[in-house]
């Protein structure tokens, strides 16, 4: 299904992933007011089994955001935190050093404020490829979730695995300076846009 | 897909929507685990079809395999777990409720194979991580929020 993908695309996928993630970052570093720094886009195409992988493995416990991009191009968004980093993005916002992702029942205002920064930092995301691209793109309302990973990713895999076992994933990660960059505060925008989709974004772009 | 014999176990991790299917003969110690991520092969679109992770289609190549590893049809019994709702959402579209679709084609899908379901654990909003220990029969499953159950 992917077979007329060139590393032209690639590139182009890259630059997709480039200032999405540049517009989050800066709308995030405005919200905590502090500086975020961001990685290379990474671009690849992996099997399921690789995907489960990413982010310290299947197992391994985040905190997901999740929605469903419809409109001129379809896919799948997630922005994904190590629970540790999300716990010190949320007690900033809502100045109590107590919360704690890890406790249920977490309280509704650190559920709320994590909801309301998932909501921002992917319609910065994705109003910034929509103005790239000058496709019309809807993100639907985002969902919330702390689990295992390769369980809250799955959830990205649905559409694509109707064509094929592997998948094109957009992988931009944040960090805020401060803090160092490793895997344990890193925050991660996955962009998986749907196979019948790829067409339409490059074509938007000139590359088709 | 994959087999295990005893005293071999059968593992995998992070299911969301996807519904882990334990197909085992007892008497053999013998156990197969399908992992279904899509209710039926009519939704696929590909050129080629992966058999395995269709409930209408993974099950019943899973039986075959079993049989050739001397499996008797009419002694499987089935253990599953899997099919969550890892996001709530206000949208009614399909793919948003696949799990429970999900665990429903493939409880139909052992209904008309006759393959009784001995236990399950199915449904609610949390990811699994299922093991099967074909020496004991008994699956078990864990979650980030409950521990480690048995059934």
């Amino acid at each position: 299904m992917y077979n007329r993908i060139t590393s032209l695309h690639l590139d182009v996928l890259k630059e997709i992933g480039n200032i999405g993630a540049a517009h989050a970052a800066t709308a995030l570093s405005g919200l905590l007011n502090t500086k975020i720094d961001m990685h290379v886009p990474k671009v690849e195409m992996v099997s399921f089994n690789e995907m489960m992988d990413f982010v310290g493995g299947a197992e391994s416990v985040v905190v997901g955001i999740y929605l469903r991009i419809e409109g001129d191009a379809k896919g799948g968004m997630f922005f994904i935190l190590s629970v540790e980093q999300a716990n010190h993005f949320i007690r900033k916002l809502i100045h109590d050093d107590s919360f704690d992702f890890r406790n249920p029942p977490v309280s509704e205002l650190g559920l709320s404020a994590m909801q309301e920064l998932g909501n921002i930092l992917s319609g910065s995301y994705l109003s910034a490829l929509s103005d790239f691209t000058g496709l019309k793109i809807y993100p639907t309302p985002p969902g919330l979730t702390v689990d295992m990973f390769g369980a809250i990713i799955s959830f990205g895999l649905v559409e694509v695995s109707k064509i094929g076992d592997q998948v094109i994933v957009i992988d931009t990660t944040i960090y805020e300076e401060h803090m160092g960059d490793s895997e344990t505060v890193r925050g991660h925008f996955f962009l998986l846009p749907d196979p019948d989709s790829f067409q339409s974004i490059f074509k938007a772009l000139g590359v088709s | 897909m994959d087999i295990a014999k005893s005293p071999n176990s059968i593992r995998t991790s992070g299911l969301g929507s996807c519904v882990g299917v334990i197909l085992y003969d007892e008497s053999k110690k013998v156990a197969g685990l399908v992992h279904v991520m899509l209710p039926d092969s009519k939704l696929g679109r590909g050129d080629t079809i992966n058999v395995a992770k269709f409930a209408d289609t993974g099950i019943p190549a899973m039986v075959d395999q079993l049989k050739q590893e001397g499996a008797q049809l009419f002694k499987l019994k089935a253990k599953i777990a899997g099919g969550a709702q890892m996001f709530q959402f206000t949208s009614n579209r399909d793919s948003m409720r696949i799990g429970p679709r999900n665990v429903e084609a493939v409880k139909q899908q052992l209904k008309s194979l006759s393959i009784p379901i001995v236990a399950e654990d199915t449904g609610g909003s949390s990811g699994r991580t299922i093991e099967f220990d074909t020496i004991t029969s008994i699956l078990h499953i864990r979650t980030v929020n409950q521990g480690v159950k048995e059934i």
